[in-house]
């Protein structure tokens, strides 16, 4: 009790030092969290959107599906199974047949992905249902900005695709550009066009066949899969985005250390200048019969106190910062979200978790009261008449 | 008043390792006070006097011989128990003041009597007391770099007898002051000398003081080379 008193009124004496001390680790405190809750706000952002537009709750894959190799599309391709068919018909899973193209707009040759789509799909969110205007003659195509981009394709153009049956055999269509959609997602954009499944199915030759099948989000018991199709969990759909994320999280934590040490330096010099600036108090306090340990206890708690100052200095604007992100979001530059070639939401929401924010704090409470201890301890070499002298042994 | 034995020194030697050999700063010291005494450590600069209060403060130890201190032979003691000497019966005023520079004058005066885990209210009233010892029942909000330098040293013997400490230790307490304050806290020392009956022992050369010395002390060379009681002839001026 003694030694919280006399370490309180000690950095409450020191005045703006101890304050611009504790401004300075509130500071970090607050990025921190601040920089972490938008990453993991990010991170789930990201995966729900690519779950949305992308994954749904998981996906069965043709066993030559690799989605990295556009070679093995011309063999990734199979009947859709007996043990979805229920699945599909109550619109609970839905089929998409891929095929590598070609794409001639302007007369220049443009590799292309074809993608067929069920436009009655209810499972990702692609606005599949425009491809329903379906005429015996134009097979109407989606497209989004980024493909519209690279093709320099706009809505209502023509424009002629080529693609191999799965014979073997060339063929050739005019399609038309039914709608440019806005998606933060490229992965459902670049490089590829969306066509109606039957028509795709039509051109392919290949009735009823399907290159993956997407779940609905929340299913609740996945089919079996077999030797043809393999099921692919999100676990699996989403290995990727994981391992950026902890990259990122990586060298957040870079940043992060950066932060940190800029905080505990300051703690850190006043500590460490306080033994040598402060050696006389220290030996007054001796002499007025204050025991070594006591004063290790005093200007270890004052440290310490700082950190306590500093979490509460940080509540008072930090809280309102948090919050404020929170609910307004972080809108993003869409360059950016462009380079990073993953989908990206235009906003992003921070996300707190009880889990970082007690982490955070226990954390800086911790390594503060470590750095003023450091220090502290050479006290207990000190000799009462050494530093009455104002000499350090 | 019965004039016991407050402290003792026995044969006391206190060396200093100097580039190897050792350097003796105290040799052969056999002194004892009493309660009640008003004394002073005279002598040369580098005779030993600093050294000796270190030790009979328990701020250091002899290399042989003994300081028995309140019947504590110190060099006996751990930290805690050395601690615990100096909080409960020892005062210290030192030349260069060595105030706690964010406390204000009550709080500094008040830091003894915390270590003692004093009451709030006990606190309040001793440290008020100790103030108007010396003159300062005005400034108890002032911090001490907004006082002269003989108000500083007021504030330090106020430190130093707030708890009515046994014996007083004060290691050149004048010399950073000017003669009109150098008189005005040593008539104050007399007094409170008189008052609580504790013991004062000084280092110094200052002639001022000398002249309230009752019993003095020289020292040459870590030696004790003259012990003499005389009749203090304090300042009238
Ligand atoms: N920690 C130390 N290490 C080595 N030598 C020391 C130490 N402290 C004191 N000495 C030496 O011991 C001798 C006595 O020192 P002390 O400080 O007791 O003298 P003093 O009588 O108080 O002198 P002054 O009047 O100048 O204050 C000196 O020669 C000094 O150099
Ligand atoms: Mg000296």
């Amino acid at each position: 009790m003694l030694t919280i008193k006399l370490a309180f009124r000690n950095i409450v004496g020191a005045g703006l030092r101890t304050w611009l001390n504790v401004f300075v680790l509130s500071f970090a405190f607050v990025a921190i969290l601040w920089i972490q809750g938008l990453i993991n706000g990010q991170a789930k952002q990201i995966m729900n959107l690519m779950i949305d537009t992308e994954l749904g709750g998981g996906q069965f894959w043709h066993k030559d599906y690799e989605p990295f190799d556009p070679l093995t599309l011309e063999e990734s391709h199979g009947p859709v199974p007996a043990a979805l068919e229920d699945l599909i018909s109550s619109k609970r899973a839905t089929p998409i047949l891929i095929t590598s193209g070609a794409i001639y707009p302007d007369g220049r040759v443009q590799s292309a992905l074809l993608k067929g789509i069920d436009p009655d799909q209810v499972i990702l969110d692609i606005p599949a249902d425009i491809l329903k205007k379906d005429s015996p003659v134009t097979i109407p195509a989606l497209i989004g900005t980024r493909m519209a981009k690279q093709t320099k394709l706009m809505l209502g153009d023509y424009v002629t695709i080529r693609w191999r049956d799965i014979h073997g055999t060339f063929d050739a269509a005019d399609i038309q550009i039914a709608r440019v959609m806005n998606t933060n997602s490229p992965a459902i954009d670049m490089g590829q066009i969306w066509l109606p499944l039957d028509r795709m199915r039509e051109m392919m030759q290949a009735p009823d066949e399907a290159t993956l099948i997407v779940l609905e989000k929340d299913i609740q018991s996945v089919p079996g899969g077999s030797e043809e199709w393999i099921y692919r969990g999100l676990d699996f759909l989403l290995k990727d985005v994981v391992e950026i994320m902890k990259t990122k999280t990586a060298s957040s934590s870079i940043l992060y250390a950066l932060l940190m040490a800029m905080a505990l330096l300051a703690i850190f010099d006043t500590q460490v200048l306080s033994i040598f600036r402060r050696r006389k108090e220290m030996g007054t306090l001796m002499a007025l019969g204050m025991t070594r340990g006591g004063v290790i206890k005093l200007f270890t708690l004052e440290g310490a106190l700082h950190g306590i100052l500093a979490l509460i200095m940080g509540a008072v604007y930090g809280i309102p910062l948090l919050y404020l992100t929170a609910v307004k979001g972080l809108p993003l530059p869409t360059d950016a979200i462009d380079q990073m070639g993953i989908a990206m939401p235009s906003v992003l929401y921070p996300s707190y978790s009880l889990w970082l924010i007690g982490g955070t704090t226990f954390l800086v409470f911790i390594t503060v009261t470590v750095v003023s201890f450091l220090p502290t301890r050479k006290i207990a070499k000190l000799k009462p008449t050494d530093a009455l002298r104002g000499k350090l042994s | 008043m019965k004039n016991n034995v407050l402290i003792k020194t026995e044969n006391l030697v206190k060396n200093y390792p100097m580039g190897g050999r050792k350097f003796t700063a105290l040799n052969d010291i056999n002194l004892s006070f009493n309660s009640g005494e008003f004394t002073g450590l005279v002598g040369p600069s580098g005779s030993g006097k600093t050294t000796l209060l270190n030790i009979v403060g328990a701020l250091d130890n002899p290399s042989e011989g003994h300081a028995v201190v309140i019947g504590k032979d110190t060099s006996q003691l751990n930290h805690r128990e050395s601690a615990q000497l100096r909080n409960e019966h020892l005062g210290f005023i030192f030349q260069t003041f060595n105030l706690l520079s964010v406390y204000n004058v009550f709080e500094n005066v008040e830091f003894p009597l915390l270590l003692l885990g004093m009451s709030a209210e006990d606190r309040k009233k001793d440290v008020l007391q100790a103030l108007e010892w010396v003159g300062l029942s005005d400034k108890v909000k002032s911090r001490p770099a907004q006082l002269s330098g003989g108000e500083c040293q007021r504030v330090a013997v106020a430190r130093a007898m707030v708890k009515k400490p046994k014996i007083v230790l004060a290691d050149e307490p004048t010399a950073n002051l000017d003669a009109a304050n150098s008189y005005n806290i040593l008539d104050m020392m007399v007094s409170l000398n008189k008052e609580l009956n504790s013991t004062f022992l000084f280092a110094t050369h200052d002639e001022k003081v000398i002249k309230y010395l009752r019993r003095v002390i020289t020292l040459t060379d870590g030696k004790v080379v003259q012990d003499i009681e005389k009749t203090p002839e304090p300042n009238n001026a």
